[in-house]
């Protein structure tokens, strides 16, 4: 195809824009309506997302040893649980930190006599040492209590049942909400964007038609009306995408400032965490919205 | 040029719009199919560029069999027809230069020839000067101009007009008829479509006359036969 026809293409497409304003107006406005919606969807599930994943990361099984279980094993079964699947980090706490620890917390300010009760070398914590196991995953969880159980030196393992369970099924009912909340979304914004899109065609019936007898191919009808639905995709995205940019920090920061009980234990995503995500996803759903969308109005009036 | 061997369209119900027509058109004629609404021309001009095909019998137009023809090389066929309509067609959102030029676009020609060739085909016409109108700020008169300079830029072989003075006034469709002569005078097979008496008996060209699908009299500088 020579250069002068792929110009003249695109140059059509960017004319009919402003031939039918009042047409590329109404699918800007749907398309923009719609990604808005996703968009903020989108956010609060990846926020939600990353807040319960914070938690998961909180919780720990603990390991504990059998009495006078020596240093090598212990860090033979560190090094054995560090390569289980869902593993984030493994934190070792031994016994006189752990007494320490224990001292910070309880026994701080006492007199020296209280802590001078217990001689040095007589640790009351000395079956205290253990392994603090942080998880990926919390869905993990189970599995991963079961192996440390069956390893040779470990006296008891601890885990934190309920939060883990509540977690994960929270986890998962968030995936299965957000999924049909995304399917309904699109399916909605598809919908209204292809009806805008085929009125706006079927005004241009005739001049389809025209095209057609003077011996235009069903390529050169079409692209000048893809590169139109693919420019007001793109336009369609960028507005809502744009309007969201500048509002989500500042929503962020309203709830962070007014309900700062939450606040301590929400982590809130940043910006542009956030839209290393949904821009692309924003300006891809516009594109492909456009594009798909006129092909399939305009392939109604082609069968001329 | 055109040749139809036993050709008949029906549409769904009701009897046949043309029925077994026989009809054969030489290189360089010039051919005037007239007959009451409803007699088949039309229907006969969209057979001839394929938007229909027939219900039975062969078409061969240009050396082409169109009954078999992929959709794919219809576009490509078109090409070769110029084709002119009785509401003109013209792209109402494109001035009267972009709409001559169209038809070039279609066939890919490169731009510096396209400049070269729509003032030609405008001053063929007689609308040099109106370039940049809008098709609603013109005449019916000077829209059908523009139609036909669309429908020659691309130097067709054959021109289907399909009542072209139907929306004109006297002055204007002889002025219209007498640039399809001239064209007709320069090698380009032209086939005109009309139920307009006075150009035909003005013109003295072959009368193909139509009656209720079915071709009734078919005279070399004949005339328009009387109604019934």
């Amino acid at each position: 195809m020579r250069i002068s026809t792929i110009a003249y293409i695109f140059k059509q497409g960017f004319k009919n824009i402003w031939r039918n304003l009042r047409f590329s107006l109404a699918s800007i406005a749907t398309m923009a309506a719609c990604i808005f919606l996703f968009g903020v969807f989108l956010s609060l599930v990846m926020n939600f997302n990353n807040i319960v994943h914070a938690a998961e990361e909180g919780i720990a099984v603990v390991v504990y040893f059998d009495t006078g279980t020596k240093q090598e094993q212990i860090d033979q079964i560190g090094n054995d649980i560090e390569k289980q699947p869902g593993v984030a980090d493994i934190n070792y706490v031994s016994a006189d930190e752990a007494w320490e620890s224990f001292k910070d917390v309880y026994l701080e300010g006492e007199d020296e006599s209280m802590e001078g009760a217990f001689k040095s070398n007589d640790n009351p914590l000395a079956n205290s040492a253990r392994y603090e196991v942080y998880l990926d995953d919390v869905e993990q969880q189970d599995t991963l209590v079961k192996y440390i159980e069956g390893l040779d030196g470990v006296r008891k393992v601890e885990k934190s049942e309920v939060a883990a369970n509540t977690l994960s099924s929270f986890n998962r009912l968030m995936a299965y909400v957000s999924l049909a909340i995304v399917v309904i979304l699109l399916a909605v914004a598809f919908f209204l964007i292809y009806n805008t899109i085929t009125m706006g065609i079927s005004v241009r019936q005739e001049e389809i038609g025209i095209m057609k007898l003077i011996g235009a191919t069903d390529f050169f009808v079409r692209s000048p009306f893809v590169i139109e639905g693919i420019l007001l995709g793109v336009i369609g995205a960028a507005i809502p995408l744009g309007i969201l940019y500048g509002v989500y920090e500042r929503v962020i920061n309203y709830i962070v400032t007014k309900f700062h009980m939450l606040g301590s234990f929400l982590q809130f995503l940043s910006v542009n965490d956030v839209f290393r995500w949904l821009l692309p996803v924003g300006i891809g759903l516009g594109v492909g919205i456009g594009f798909f969308g006129s092909i399939f109005s305009v392939r109604k009036h082609l069968k001329v | 040029m055109i040749d139809l061997r036993d050709v008949s369209k029906s549409y769904s119900k009701g009897h046949p719009a043309i029925s077994h027509m026989n009809l054969h058109v030489e290189k360089g004629e010039f051919v005037f199919i007239v007959g009451n609404s409803g007699s088949g021309k039309s229907t006969l001009i969209k057979l001839l560029l394929k938007e229909l095909d027939p219900t039975s019998g062969t078409i061969t137009v240009n050396g082409q069999r169109l009954n078999k023809m992929r959709r794919r090389k219809v576009a490509k066929y078109r090409r070769g027809i110029g084709v002119v309509f009785q509401d003109f067609r013209l792209l109402k959102d494109r001035n009267v230069y972009e709409n001559v030029a169209f038809a070039q676009r279609v066939i890919e020609r490169p731009t510096r020839i396209i400049k070269k060739r729509v003032p030609e085909m405008l001053t063929l016409v007689g609308l040099a000067e109106k370039y940049k109108s809008k098709p609603d700020q013109l005449s019916g008169g000077e829209q059908q101009r523009v139609a036909l300079a669309r429908a020659l830029v691309n130097r067709p072989n054959l021109l289907l007009a399909d009542e072209p003075t139907g929306n004109l006034d006297p002055k204007n469709s002889f002025e219209i008829m007498k640039l399809l002569e001239e064209i007709n005078q320069r090698g380009t097979t032209v086939l005109v479509v009309t139920h307009n008496r006075e150009i035909v008996n003005a013109f003295r060209k072959r009368v193909i006359t139509m009656k209720k699908g079915v071709i009734v009299s078919d005279e070399q500088e004949g005339e328009y036969l009387n109604e019934n």
